[in-house]
């Protein structure tokens, strides 16, 4: 297998190329359509069998200042003959459709990179707009880069002329006419674009046919004109044997909140309100009411989630959705389905923070909040996706635990996952695991009496019976107070309480979680490398460039927070040192300190993008060498 | 069962829910827990009326759920031998909204007070009453917070001396009539703890509304505001305070007066139009005479009339409406959400392999 290290296998006689990878980042005006093209280009990438992964980045205004800094938006691609684990540190190919992109975008761009620029946009005026003194395509300041000026918006408008379409609906389909270009540069199939651009504006036939020409026009003008001496190759990648599909975070939570719905056999009902990054799980959900799914979009982030609980209560499936801010409003209400012990699942897609925050950039400082959120002793377990692709297995796992320990669960995605793609390996869905229940329906009372004792735990699990409105002779009252200990009434006794609060902890520690899987090649390693959620691709490929280079390091990433995998005292004494990779101040850090005196590295960023694969390989160099951070 | 026949479409806010042969009584209704609310609560009426009540339903106990908030009046459902829930402050709607949307076969009933539903409560209240979800609300109205030792509530009158206001509570108070109408409320109504008759009436009512139901019952405190309602149940001032609607009938109220020769339904006062400004107003019959009353509709599509009777009443109870302001009908958001789901089931299959599968997939050989 290749290393995550060039790009450069060989080179072809023909002008083509051979790459074992690529990484393109498209940026532009938030008005560019940059989102758009790069997921276009994403759609090729995957029917071509490429291994890919991708980082959207845009601004949380829905139009800033047109052609201003603030206004960028900008969608990297990586894609590969092989499996790769991120979206790429710095980009091979830069695509700037105007100055502001350029200006915000080239400082990443290594020497010798490839740099298209859209010339029609740089006009004095939108020089002087990013604070440009003078025409960068003029002086020598990107004399670094393989540098390709194309009027854009020029040769859009030329190759859409005898449409009739007006200047304005023409010029904006450009960057279908960037796309059709790398779509060229890369020999990346065209059918799908086309239909794509078919379907999507079925509405408004002329326009389809004006973006499929001007992608045709793109890909054409790479092909007659000389200035791209080169083309490039990047082979299919030999993943494991299956079916593949390309797959965002957002879209596996959705996916396997209808499979979990499915597969426990009951109704699900989503109570939720919209917040960024985590409004697609519900635009997702709501396609999918035939199978049974409800989704209520209620009148704020406290209602959601007690729509949800309420719908537990009733024997469904109730799950809400949120980002970090929302958690924060929906706490009671978690801290009321802890105390009632009824299933429920909370998806919280985290963003920068604190308060608002970074609302469309990516960070996992929810990690104590969703530990500790609570007044009282209120614990909840707790897992995280460490990929796209990764979220529809979690989300599943999340409602195995909500329902067999009766439970909210949280699960903690990020921005990075939620709008991030890679190729998924579609399972088949019957081998999902059985989710169903069993409702409570007799009389459980120990001492004979017929009556039914709601806080009766399973000896097993420590749950306790979900008895469901409906079922006659268990009518019960439950609610936020303390319960006496298995009759379930209302109890403000000391001791019971004591008791209780320690029955409560004792069941989410005694969930049964998977033992922490450490990757050592070697077998060598005094050095371990320990992630959770979407640091695992940075983590992954910086220890194979440290691997590449000679050096020797673990690796291991933890799926559940909360319980801990049994085993992972033992793994993390096993190493001399212990580093742990974080967006957020050393959150993870923090517990592992105190749950097992482990003196682990922290190491961390909160810069609202993940970590590069480059930063950690010398981060993970320097620790291995015996420096401390 | 009384209930007021208001010539509406004839699915029910029972419809759905399983009802029994079964002879039930009030004590049916009796959940094993000792109540503890203070000696002399107006509690303890509502209680017994709604305990009375609910067997004239016919219903399953199993299918029957009492939710509240936080408060005094929110311990109500462990008092019913139903299902309940005690959930958190002023969040009692949100939860019987999931719990209504997902389960028709229930009937739901939220109990909640001044402060759960109005303060911290507000927001979901006003938004289930526009959804229209099929949920009865019972609003006790004590004017007073009890639970935390009485502080001054948002339908306390203003200049209200209390222990977090000893210069005088300085805020408006809610008109919750007027607040649920304001949200177009589909059923609000009003009672007093006190008068079982007309309270079971129009609980009656409420259960029989496809839709969000506010009931209203003025409750004494006797610990925290005692006798905030005297006026409305003193012999003398209570026939010329309150008002009590009949649908279809004028609007008239007051001591009988036999000898003016108006009947069993005479009173000296009613309720009569502005022809100027619209607003109603209370005249004395004598002067105005009996045909230019009112006549009581609770079906008028337009809120604004229910809204006028409710300006009727103001903080001083110098008269006070009472009865069925408004019960129209209007499609309930549950019922519309679960035709939404049978509508999808029926058009498409639920194959979650050609889901999860999407459009565009390619297959990596073995
Ligand atoms: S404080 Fe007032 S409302 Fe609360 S139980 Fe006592 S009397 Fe009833």
């Amino acid at each position: 297998m290749s290393v995550d290290l060039g790009n450069d296998a060989s080179a072809g006689e023909t002008g083509i190329r051979k790459l074992d990878r690529v990484v393109i980042r498209f940026a532009g005006d938030s008005g560019d359509g940059m989102q758009l093209t790069g997921d276009r280009f994403t759609s090729e990438a995957a029917a071509f069998g490429n291994d890919l992964a991708t980082l959207p980045n845009f601004p949380a205004e829905i139009r800033a200042p047109q052609g201003t800094l603030p206004g960028v938006s900008s969608f990297q691609l990586h894609f590969a003959d092989y499996d790769i684990l991120t979206p790429g540190d710095r980009p091979d190919v830069l695509v700037a459709m105007n100055p502001a992109a350029l200006k915000a975008n080239v400082g990443d761009l290594p020497a010798g990179g490839i740099l298209i620029v859209n010339t029609d946009e740089f006009t004095k005026r939108n020089l002087t707009k990013v604070g440009y003194d003078a025409n960068p395509l003029e002086g020598d300041s990107l004399e670094a880069f393989s540098v390709h000026e194309v009027a854009m918006a020029t040769l859009t408008q030329g190759a859409l002329t005898e449409t009739g379409l007006g200047k304005k609906d023409a010029e904006r389909c450009k960057n279908m006419f960037a796309l059709g270009l790398l779509s060229w540069m890369y020999h990346r199939p065209t059918e799908g674009t086309e239909r794509f651009l078919r379907e999507k504006f079925a509405k408004n036939t002329a326009i389809a046919e004006a973006n499929v020409l001007a992608f045709r026009a793109g890909w054409n003008y790479g092909e007659t004109t000389e200035a791209f001496a080169v083309t490039y190759e990047v082979a299919p990648a030999k993943l494991a044997s299956g079916t593949y599909r390309q797959i965002t975070g957002n879209t596996a939570l959705a996916y396997g909140i209808v499979a979990a719905g499915q597969r426990s056999g009951l109704p699900v009902l989503l109570g939720t309100y919209p917040i960024t990054p985590a409004s697609d799980i519900l635009h997702e959900l709501s396609k999918h009411k035939n199978f049974g799914v409800t989704t209520l979009q209620a009148e704020d982030e406290i209602a959601g989630i007690g729509a949800a609980l309420g719908a537990s209560y009733g024997g469904a499936l109730g799950m809400t959705t949120t980002s970090g801010p929302g958690i924060a409003l929906k706490s009671e209400t978690i801290g009321l389905a802890v105390m009632t012990e009824l299933p429920l699942v909370i998806i919280d897609v985290q963003r920068g923070g604190p308060s608002t925050g970074l609302p469309t950039k990516t960070e996992q400082a929810d990690l104590l909040q969703a530990m500790f959120g609570r007044n009282g002793e209120a614990p909840v377990p707790i897992v995280a996706p460490r990929s796209p692709a990764d979220c529809f297995a979690v989300l599943i796992d999340a409602v195995r635990i909500a329902l067999t320990y009766r439970t909210p669960v949280l699960v903690l995605s990020d921005g990075a996952i939620a709008n991030g793609s890679e190729p998924w390996l579609i399972p088949d869905v019957t081998t999902l695991p059985d989710l169903s229940v069993t409702f409570a329906t007799e009389p459980n009372a120990p001492d004979g009496s017929g009556e039914f004792w709601p806080y009766l735990r399973d000896p097993q699990t420590l749950a306790r019976p979900w008895a469901v409105p409906g079922t006659p002779g268990l009518q019960h009252r439950i609610g936020g107070l303390e319960k006496q200990d298995g009759r379930g009434s209302i109890s403000y006794d000391g001791d019971n309480h004591d008791k209780m609060v320690r029955l409560r902890a004792a069941k989410i520690a005694g969930i049964t979680v998977p033992d922490v899987e450490v990757d050592d090649p070697s077998g060598d390693a005094t050095v371990l490398a320990l992630g959770w959620g979407s640091t695992f691709g940075p983590i992954g490929a910086a220890a194979r460039r440290v691997r590449a280079g000679g050096g020797s390091i673990a690796t291991a990433h933890l799926r559940h927070l909360n319980p801990l995998p049994a085993n992972l005292g033992e793994v993390l004494r096993r190493y001399q040192r212990v580093v742990i990779p974080e967006m957020n101040l050393g959150q993870l850090a923090m517990i592992l300190r105190a749950t097992y005196l482990v003196d682990a590295i922290s190491y961390t960023k909160v810069a609202g993008l993940p970590f590069k694969a480059e930063e950690l390989q010398g981060v993970f160099t320097d620790i291995i060498e015996g420096g401390a951070l | 069962m009384t209930t007021i026949d208001l010539g509406l479409p004839s699915i029910g806010g029972l419809d759905g829910v399983p009802t029994t042969d079964d002879k039930q009584s009030a004590k049916d209704y009796k959940s094993d827990q000792e109540v503890r609310w203070c000696p002399g609560c107006g509690d303890y009426a509502v209680l017994a009326a709604v305990q009375s009540f609910m067997p004239t339903l016919g219903l399953k106990r199993e299918n029957i759920v009492f939710v509240s908030g936080i408060g005094c009046s929110s311990r109500f459902p462990y008092y019913m031998d139903t299902y309940g829930v005690h959930s958190i402050h002023g969040r009692a709607p949100a939860f019987a909204t999931g719990l209504a949307v997902s389960r028709p076969d229930l009937s739901v009933w939220v109990v909640t007070g001044d402060g759960d539903a109005l303060s911290i409560g507000g927001n979901h209240l006003i938004h289930s009453l526009r959804r229209n979800v099929n949920l009865k609300i019972l609003l006790f109205n004590n004017r007073i917070y009890g639970l935390t030792k009485g502080q001054y509530s948002p339908t306390s009158e203003t200049g209200k001396i209390t222990k977090s206001t000893p210069m005088g509570s300085l805020d408006n108070p809610f008109n919750p009539v007027s607040l649920a109408l304001g949200a177009e409320a589909t059923f609000v109504a009003r009672a007093i703890d006190s008068d079982r008759k007309q309270l079971t009436e129009v609980l009656g009512a409420a259960a029989a509304h496809r839709g969000t139901a506010l009931v209203e019952i003025y409750q004494n405190c006797p610990i925290f505001n005692d006798g905030a309602f005297d006026v409305l149940k003193e012999a003398g001032e209570r026939e010329r305070r309150i008002i009590p609607l009949r649908h279809g009938q004028p609007i008239r109220f007051g001591a009988r007066d036999g000898s003016a020769g108006s009947g069993d339904e005479g009173g000296e006062y009613g309720v009569t139009r502005d022809p100027n400004t619209g607003s109603l107003q209370v005249r004395k019959v004598t002067e105005v005479g009996e045909s230019a009353l009112v006549v009581h509709d609770a079906s008028l599509a337009d809120p604004s009339y229910a809204f006028a009777l409710s300006r009727l009443t103001d903080t001083t109870l110098a008269h006070t409406v009472t009865g069925v302001f408004r019960s129209v009908d209007r499609s309930t958001y549950d019922d519309a959400a679960r035709a939404q789901v049978q509508e999808a089931k029926d058009s498409r299959p639920a194959d979650l392999q050609a889901l999860i599968n999407g459009k565009d997939t390619w297959t990596v050989a073995g």
